[in-house]
């Protein structure tokens, strides 16, 4: 229990997936998992001024959302993790200023996901809150006006660009209760083969996610086997290629039909403009807390590996000709006992 | 008259060729390429080369960023000839005012009338 292997996280309790919140954009919401979703919206301003406007109020809904399935009140919640793409993480920040919180902020860029829901099952299981809300919110205008160009500029995107999902997943972690079950936790370290474009941030991510992987099947001496479904964060339909290769070639590890990504998931290849698909802090808290759970729930899966991948880069670092330092956090959630 | 029409296809098409493989086939990004088509449009008018392009294409031709480029160097060396070194820095937004100008001006509309939200 504890610390297991060189980088897992066991947990003894098994906290509980209490609830969770997803909130996402017209874009996401015309794509196969729309029906998955709490709430839709059609206007991806959500009635706001600005963009930033509107990331900050989808973490507040999904937020809302989760505590409202919970039957909780926001006062109820001991810890807050979150992270979005901001600069200074400011949509995190005016969240939590909104719940009114105890809040702890995280840059994990897209691997902020599974790292906030590793923290908040850390700090169930240790005792230290009796629930944790984790939650993290990206947004398409708001990533491109960061990270690349505004949509004014209409700058070409190559085709192995992807899609900045537009939405915002919440869970509540808690000691006890009904629900699926988190068990373990890995925590990759930065892993950085030089790929520099930030067109190119899923082949960029992949050896992180490989690593990742194959250090917690290390860890807890398990098969890939014995999951029902290991999921990548954002790798989309180039890197994840990428990564099912280097994950037979460098640990000989074939995950065939169980290896899937949310990025690839979450959009259908004929949406418009959806490149080589979804990537963003949003796109795999949204498709793990409302697709797969929802699959997990109806008895389809057992037992999840869903491995976050993050590109660390800032535009600064872009535009200094760095390489993109990149992440990977992995989670195990599993259906668990219904007492 | 009517091989006009097609020159400037040709040639305006034949610009925009190189501005896609500069963005598809190196790092550069598009700031970048417009960029390096300037500077291509400036060098094609110092050997004398741009204005024939012009004469040939028209529109094919003056459209095109290069085209600024082209008009850059036009005005510093007609502008050197009657001042000397001099008229090199005056002439080169001789012939370019205009568009740097209207450009000024018409952003502070745009400005005035929508809300930037990019």
């Amino acid at each position: 229990m504890g610390l297991i292997g060189k980088q897992t996280w066991e947990f003894a309790s098994q906290p509980v997936l209490i609830s969770t919140g997803t909130v996402v954009g017209p874009k996401e919401g015309q794509g196969p998992l729309g029906h998955d979703f709490d709430m839709v919206h059609q206007d991806s301003y959500l009635g706001q001024g600005s963009w930033e406007k509107a990331e900050r109020r989808l973490m507040e809904e999904a937020c809302e959302t989760a505590l409202s399935k919970a039957h909780l009140k926001a006062d109820q919640i001991d810890i807050f993790y979150a992270g979005d793409l901001l600069n200074q993480i400011v949509t995190s920040g005016f969240a939590a200023r909104t719940l009114a919180t105890p809040f702890i902020g995280l840059f994990g860029a897209c691997s902020t996901s599974m790292e906030s829901l590793a923290l908040a099952a850390m700090t169930v299981d240790a005792g230290y809150a009796n629930y944790a809300l984790a939650s993290t919110a990206s947004h398409h205008s708001t990533a491109e006006r960061q990270f690349r160009y505004p949509t004014e500029y209409g700058g070409q995107k190559p085709l192995s660009a992807q899609c900045t999902v537009t939405g915002s997943g919440a869970a509540i972690v808690g000691k006890a209760g009904e629900g699926p079950r988190i068990t373990h936790a890995t925590i990759g370290q930065v892993v950085d083969l030089g790929v520099k474009s930030p067109f190119e941030m899923g082949p960029a991510m992949a050896p992180a996610a490989v690593d990742t992987i194959a250090q917690h099947l290390k860890d807890t001496g398990r098969k890939p086997e014995e999951y029902d479904l290991i999921v990548t964060g954002d790798l989309a339909r180039i890197g994840h290629k990428i990564a099912a290769e280097l994950l037979e070639q460098q640990a000989g590890l074939f995950l065939g039909d169980l290896f899937k990504d949310c990025g690839i998931l979450i959009f259908d290849p004929d949406q418009e403009e959806v490149f080589s698909g979804g990537s963003g802090c949003a796109c795999c808290a949204v498709v793990t807390y409302g697709h797969l759970l929802k699959r997990m729930e109806r008895g389809e899966l057992n037992r999840m590996l869903i491995c976050a991948t993050g590109a660390l880069l800032s535009p600064l670092s872009t535009q200094q000709g760095e390489s993109i330092p990149c992440v990977a956090h992995a989670v195990v959630i599993e259906r668990g006992r219904w007492d | 008259m009517d091989m006009t029409f097609f020159y400037a296809f040709l040639i305006g098409g034949l610009i925009c060729v190189v501005g896609q493989l500069l963005i598809d086939l190196t790092n550069l990004t598009p700031a970048h390429a417009m960029s390096a088509l300037v500077v291509l449009g400036a060098v094609l008018d110092g050997f004398g080369l741009y204005e024939p392009l012009i004469e040939l294409a028209g529109a094919g031709a003056s459209i095109p960023i290069t085209s600024f480029g082209n008009a850059l160097v036009h005005g510093a060396m007609a502008e050197a000839e009657q001042h000397g070194i001099v008229g090199i820095i005056t002439g080169i937004f001789e012939v370019t005012s205009a568009g740097v100008s209207a450009a000024i001006v018409f952003s502070f509309f745009a400005a005035l009338l929508f809300k930037p939200k990019g």
